[in-house]
């Protein structure tokens, strides 16, 4: 699989993270975490269960609040928003969520219809019709547009899911484990799809995954996330060149290595 | 969210008693946070009239059973009493009392608790445990406002409805049973029906729908809402949230009856 070369502008951060830092009860998930996305750029954070890499995604989009430190988003200070600045911000991240979270009582057709006509009034229907129509296509599944999530397999949720979050032209997409649980076919249709978002969209992301063929395709550079901060940081090569156990554990698992 | 509570000591009364008033404490904030949202644009006026024909339009089929049975047997049960002072003429007068001040309302709650309640629980929990909320959230959707808000809403306007139509439904059962029994007129038991109603025990029985109506809402609403641990928990908030209402239904039955009795 090759990916086209993205336009990453390493002059523009679109996501500066600096001392961040987040605790639940005694247990510290964060230590001073520092990183910075770039405009355009695919950023994938691997990490094992339960290091706090949704946690991080979440504070980005505002879900959750640091307990220390800086997270600034398009140049804005997330956790210092108040709620109408927060609703605005949020129209310019996408949230691709773990479970695709689409809205069982709704059709494909509504839950794309969803977030558009409560953040942009002023369309007529025959515009919401184009701009969900659009995107379903984009992301392949425009004859799914009357079926109920229920219906869907597991690749198609997170593709309608992705639609969804598309539907707004965000600045900004968060892709939370975009290919767990689906088979080997649907998670290359997924990592094709990531990176044609980059390209047609412009989308800056990070992106969180265990599956190091997601990785490799889709980031530019690859944060590992251990004990609370952020290990290695480089190119998928650069990341994996190291003798360390616990970076090379990812590597070993996914491609069991010969030696 | 991932939030973790130090819940070691929560088997002793001070851990319990502390948890207890920490829950009052954000039931309160949630009641407060549902006014502060509910009055600001825009509104949901879409999902509220969805919501109302749920709540409402859905429950009709089962209020109409349960208001008709309750005319038919409590009429029945009180004969032989009024009989033997031969004064069975007084039974129109003695179920419209029995409906309007208590049996209408209570009835209304208690199964819009089970029905509707149970639901709101379920549906919000499950919502919340598979990130449904959260995605309405970063869609730059206010989700309390949308689930929350237009289900207490419709709560409230429906099951005051719903007494109406209980009430109705149970005076209407309660006259095919004085009919076939003493052959009384549909005009002569209405009549008599309705001489003995007050202005206070109609405006009692909505104000009693009212606020049942409100805390079905607010429990369901409240336990779905803040639903954790998955699966399990969804079954949790169903259950909990059928629970309290009934629980607080028949509080706030006792305090309304006092009040409306010291008027009286």
């Amino acid at each position: 699989m090759k990916k086209e070369a993205p336009q990453v502008d390493k002059n523009n951060t679109v996501i500066s993270i600096e001392g961040l830092e987040k605790s639940f009860g005694s247990l510290q998930v964060l230590k001073s975490l520092n990183l910075q996305v770039y405009k355009g750029e695919n950023m994938v954070l691997l990490g094992r269960s339960g290091t706090g890499k949704s946690v991080l995604i979440k504070i980005i989009v505002g879900l959750m609040y640091p307990d220390r430190g800086s997270v600034k988003v398009l140049g804005q200070e997330v956790d210092k928003l108040d709620t109408k600045e927060m609703d605005a911000f949020r129209l310019k991240i996408g949230f691709s969520f773990q479970g695709s979270a689409l809205y069982d009582s709704m059709t494909v057709r509504e839950n794309l219809e969803f977030p558009l006509i409560k953040n942009k009034r002023d369309l007529d229907s025959r515009e919401v019709n184009k701009a969900i129509e659009g995107v379903l296509s984009d992301v392949g599944l425009l004859k799914t547009i009357d079926q109920w999530p229920s219906e869907l397999s597991g690749g198609q949720k997170k593709r309608v899911g992705i639609a969804r979050t598309l539907i707004l032209r965000p600045e900004i997409m968060l892709y939370d484990e975009p290919t767990s649980g689906l088979d080997p076919a649907s998670s290359l249709e997924i990592i094709k799809l990531i990176n044609e978002v980059q390209q047609k969209y412009h989308t800056s992301s990070i992106i969180i995954t265990h599956d190091l063929t997601c990785a490799k395709f889709t980031g530019e550079r690859i944060a590992v996330l251990l004990n609370g901060t952020i290990e290695r940081l480089g190119s998928f090569d650069e990341v994996f060149d190291t003798d360390d156990p616990d970076i090379m554990s990812f590597y070993n698992y996914n491609f069991i290595n010969e030696s | 969210m991932n939030q973790e509570k130090d819940n070691s000591k929560d088997h002793l009364p001070a851990g319990k008693i502390k948890q207890y008033f920490i829950e009052v404490y954000e039931v309160f904030r949630f009641i407060i946070k549902f006014f502060k949202v509910i009055f600001l644009p825009p509104y949901e006026f879409r999902e509220i009239i969805r919501q109302c024909y749920y709540i409402g339009y859905k429950s009709v089929a089962l209020i109409s059973v349960t208001g008709f049975i309750i005319g038919i047997v409590f009429t029945k049960q009180s004969r032989p009493s009024l009989a033997d002072f031969g004064a069975t003429s007084w039974l129109p007068s003695l179920v419209s009392i029995a409906v309007v001040r208590a049996l209408a309302p209570l009835i209304t709650a208690l199964i819009t608790a089970g029905k509707v309640g149970s639901n709101i629980g379920a549906e919000l929990g499950s919502m919340k445990v598979s990130e449904q909320i959260d995605a309405m959230e970063v869609s730059g959707t206010n989700p309390f406002k949308f689930l929350v808000g237009s289900r207490i809403v419709a709560t409230t306007l429906m099951v005051p409805a719903l007494t109406m139509y209980n009430g109705l439904v149970a005076m209407l059962g309660s006259y095919l049973n004085v009919h076939a029994n003493e052959m009384t007129s549909m005009k002569s038991f209405f009549q008599d029906a309705f001489s003995t109603i007050s202005f206070l025990d109609i405006y009692s029985s909505i104000t009693k729908a009212v606020v049942f109506g409100f805390t079905i809402g607010v429990a369901g609403c409240y336990q779905g809402y803040n639903t954790t641990q998955g699966t399990q928990g969804v079954g949790r908030a169903a259950n909990s949230a059928v629970v309290i209402s009934m629980f607080l239904i028949f509080i706030e039955e006792m305090i309304i009856v006092q009040i409306v009795t010291s008027i009286r």
